[in-house]
């Protein structure tokens, strides 16, 4: 990064010799990005994550996506209208794509690229579950057939990659990754999509080079300016903020809420601001008869309300935004952020913090003594993730319930909740469709092989299920959001998630670069412009 | 020892056996080599000094801890980063060292964390020794096949950093162990996995000098005899090859201490909510820029010192126990 390069010298801030190395004439622009953790894979389809997406939308597209403001803006299809009949939508293919290796994009990837999102092994497949079929009306036109109209199905496409159907057929890889039993295909670590940045190499946990893609449609619509992302996760906070001090990166992506004033103040830097659309909460298995991870025989001490209430009273949320979040957080009481269709303040209202209360209902479910569970908390995902389980920790061991503490990196972490191997876990939700259906699809639906994937609860209600059902095809909007509240009414009033916060996203970089805040912590990075 | 004194003690020898051998044992500690060089370096001195003072805050840490940091249920989040020598801006709560991001007491977490490095450290050095001293003898009394066998496994290992070592067993011995349990079994993992990576140099150590010592005539004088090969290793060889053992036993504590420091650093070791030293040096490292530097700082601190004395200690009896070197 020449013009970054060069603040940086003359702030007098050390530079590394591969940073001088990487100064090469012309116009290219290099980008050093770091974050907490790497993308999961490079299957587009296999993890429904966001670092996952992050690297995935530089490299592929969806018909459509959402801009660096959180606005829905043409991508792969250039229009989109139901059509007369409201089960159809009918989607405008951009004409003259091609894949980066050279393939022409057209409907066919466009059907095969959604039908492998439904397969059973696609993490994607939740967000499809109210489409029936997608059909090719010409090379430039498709149509997307619904179980009933749905009104709302663009937004559930923005994370839809498109995937080349001759590259991914010949590599043997038209079944999405197989995550949960340790599958590997061939689109896990190559990549042939669209966008405008190309892989060069990848070391996955290490260090991942794309390269701009130098015949993009996207040219003169995009500033383009960045031609190479080096993209490196360091997980250790205070080596991320050094590596940013020392000019070592230019763009991380989460600065450590502690040293939010160290980088601000320092010249040459900056650290942009905004709410982020995503809620952290714990689950907790509501649903099997007895748990492995207690001390409890026979019974499992969670699938009593009185206890997840209780719980849900002792976590005290004030302080943990106060002192383990140094006031970047808005605590919760409901697993929706505020952005979301269907968020009311009075849903996310959360109980007062209250010791004795919370102690009277454990006795009064029998569990006055207490009882002992383990805790899986991911350490490299959210921000400041295992010291809020750790305060919860503590804050559960005031009402007598003995938590031991698993944190994991989330890699490892993730497995357990989709694979029903723990009982208490922690869980960030995002909202890419910023309505609350996603959110019932994926956690408070029964788990099937199209719904509840992430359902670590075990939670199932089958009146709820056939509302989450019926929202799909819902088109009165009207109906529908009264429906959304009698659901949200009822997950509310079974304590089935203990919510803690909403985050708040902090990214820091140097001042040279001129990047929003992407409410769903998604930076573009062809959007990126610099001074 | 006066003869009046020998005579009381074989007069009455119930009551004064016991004082009368311990005086007597102690005034020969008093006229030995061992006392005179320790007498005569102020740094062992310093050293011993510091490592009696840490094993005894370690020993009676649970009774003058003000805090248990062990029990989550004891900390308050509100006492977070409450700075040193001072009270907290929200509680008004006072703790000597500070806290660190759960409000956890630094001096309790400090004691507290230098019982499991101390523990830890000396139980794994325990089981490394019994383990190479005995494979060490068996490889060196009986040589062939065994002694190949034993040497060639001892090499292999060496080929490889003893960190990388003691991770792998970690790593496999967590996975053996239920979830459930996995907090509990921690520290018995950590001992066998850092035990399991330095036996090495006890069993080269105790081998050289095994096959020094069978070849001399009172092992030989024992074979005439006819005492069995058992006998003679433990009762004529062990005792002879015991010197080296001990110094390399005082330096590999050093080690073990670090090695355990090591792993909870990387997050492999203790548990976070039962943090050691080198948890807490972990989660002193994410606010070195925030101006939070008592939560790496006194941690740090005592493990330098504690490290930096056992091995100085370790030094100076290696000195004192080869002759050589003088």
């Amino acid at each position: 990064m020449n013009k970054t390069l060069a603040i940086a010298l003359s702030a007098g801030v050390a530079v590394s010799a591969w940073g001088l190395a990487s100064a090469s004439p012309a116009e290219a622009e290099t980008l050093r990005w770091a974050r907490a953790g790497d993308s999961l894979t490079l299957d587009p389809h296999a993890q429904n994550e966001g670092p996952t997406h992050t690297l995935a939308h530089q490299m592929y597209e969806p018909l459509l996506q959402r801009d660096m403001e959180g606005k829905i803006i043409p991508a792969l299809a250039t229009s989109w209208a139901p059509t007369e009949d409201p089960t159809v939508w009918r989607f405008q293919l951009r004409e003259g794509v091609t894949f980066h290796g050279g393939e022409a994009f057209t409907a066919d990837d466009v059907v095969f690229s959604i039908n492998r999102a439904k397969k059973p092994t696609s993490a994607m497949k939740e967000l499809l579950n109210s489409v029936a079929e997608v059909k090719k009306v010409d090379d430039y036109t498709v149509d997307f057939v619904t179980n009933g109209p749905n009104p709302l199905l663009p937004n559930n496409l923005t994370n839809l990659f498109m995937m080349d159907e001759g590259w991914t057929t010949e590599n043997d890889a038209v079944e999405p990754q197989d995550i949960a039993n340790g599958g590997e295909n061939y689109a896990v670590r190559n990549t042939n999509g669209t966008g405008a940045y190309m892989l060069v190499s990848r070391t996955p946990d290490e260090r991942t080079v794309l390269q701009a893609n130098p015949n993009y449609w996207g040219k003169g619509e995009f500033p383009l300016e960045v031609t190479e992302i080096v993209y490196t996760p360091i997980q250790s906070a205070a080596t991320r903020v050094a590596a940013l001090l020392s000019g070592e990166v230019d763009f991380i992506q989460d600065v450590p809420v502690q040293d939010l004033g160290r980088v601000d103040q320092q010249d040459g830097l900056k650290v942009v601001t905004a709410p982020q659309n995503r809620v952290i909460f714990f689950g907790l298995n509501v649903g099997d008869d007895d748990i492995p991870s207690d001390n409890v025989e026979g019974a499992n001490p969670f699938a009593d309300v009185r206890v997840r209430r209780a719980m849900n009273m002792a976590i005290n949320r004030p302080a943990i935004k106060q002192v383990v979040m140094r006031d970047q957080s808005i605590p919760a009481g409901v697993i929706m952020p505020p952005f979301v269709n269907g968020w009311t303040e009075e849903l996310d209202t959360y109980p007062a913090h209250d010791i004795e209360a919370a102690k009277a209902l454990m006795a009064e479910a029998g569990y006055g003594d207490g009882f002992s569970v383990t805790l899986n908390c991911p350490n490299d995902r959210y921000i400041n993730d295992e010291a809020i389980c750790q305060a919860v920790v503590g804050m559960m061991g005031q009402i007598g319930i003995d938590v031991a503490l698993d944190a994991l990196p989330k890699a490892q972490h993730f497995p357990l909740i989709n694979k029903w191997e723990t009982d208490f876990y922690m869980l960030g939700w995002g909202v890419p469709t910023f309505d609350s259906e996603y959110i019932f699809n994926f956690l408070v639906h029964t788990k099937t092989d199209e719904l509840g994937s992430w359902n670590g609860a075990r939670y199932s209600n089958p009146e709820l299920d056939s509302k989450i059902v019926s929202l799909a095809s819902e088109t009165n909007l009207e109906k529908r959001n009264a429906t959304i509240a009698e659901i949200w009414a009822q997950v509310q009033e079974d304590q089935v998630y203990l919510p803690v916060h909403h985050q708040v996203l902090n990214w820091g970089m140097q001042d040279g670069i001129n990047f929003d805040v992407q409410p769903e912590d998604q930076p573009h990075f062809k959007f990126l412009t610099m001074n | 020892m006066s003869d009046s004194a020998r005579e009381q003690a074989a007069q009455t020898p119930e009551i004064a056996a016991e004082p009368g051998w311990l005086k007597d044992k102690w005034a020969r500690f008093l006229d030995s080599d061992i006392y005179y060089s320790f007498k005569r370096s102020p740094v062992t001195i310093v050293a011993f000094t510091l490592v009696v003072l840490l094993m005894l805050g370690a020993l009676v840490g649970p009774w003058i801890a003000p805090q248990n940091p062990h029990d989550p249920a004891q900390l308050n989040l509100m006492d977070g980063f409450t700075a040193p020598f001072a009270e907290n801006q929200f509680t008004g709560n006072f703790y000597l060292l500070g806290t660190d991001d759960q409000g956890r007491d630094l001096f309790s977490a400090i004691l507290y964390g230098l019982r499991i490095s101390l523990i830890v450290g000396i139980v794994s050095v325990l089981f490394a020794g019994v383990l190479g001293v005995t494979l060490g003898l068996v490889a060196g009394f009986f040589g062939g096949w065994i002694d190949t066998l034993i040497m060639r496994i001892a090499d292999i290992q060496l080929t490889f950093p003893s960190i990388l070592i003691a991770m792998l067993i970690y790593g496999v011995a967590r996975g053996l162990v239920p979830v459930d349990m996995r907090d509990e079994a921690a520290i018995y993992i950590l001992i066998v996995s850092i035990g399991l990576s330095e036996w090495v140099q006890f069993a080269r150590t105790v081998r050289g000098a095994t096959l020094v010592e069978r070849e001399k005539e009172y092992v030989q004088a024992a074979r005439l005899i006819g005492l069995g090969r058992g006998p003679i290793m433990l009762r004529h060889v062990l005792p002879n090859v015991m010197g080296p053992v001990l110094v390399i036993a005082t330096i590999g504590l050093a080690l073990a201490i670090i090695a355990e420091a090591t792993l909870s650093f990387l997050g492999v070791g203790a548990p976070p909510t039962q943090p050691s030293l080198g948890t807490l040096i972990r989660i002193g490292q994410d606010f070195l820029f925030s101006g939070e530097w008592w939560i790496i700082l006194f941690p740090s601190m005592t493990l330098l010192v504690l490290a930096l004395s056992v091995n100085l200690l370790g030094d100076w009896l290696r000195d004192v126990l080869n002759p050589k070197l003088r």
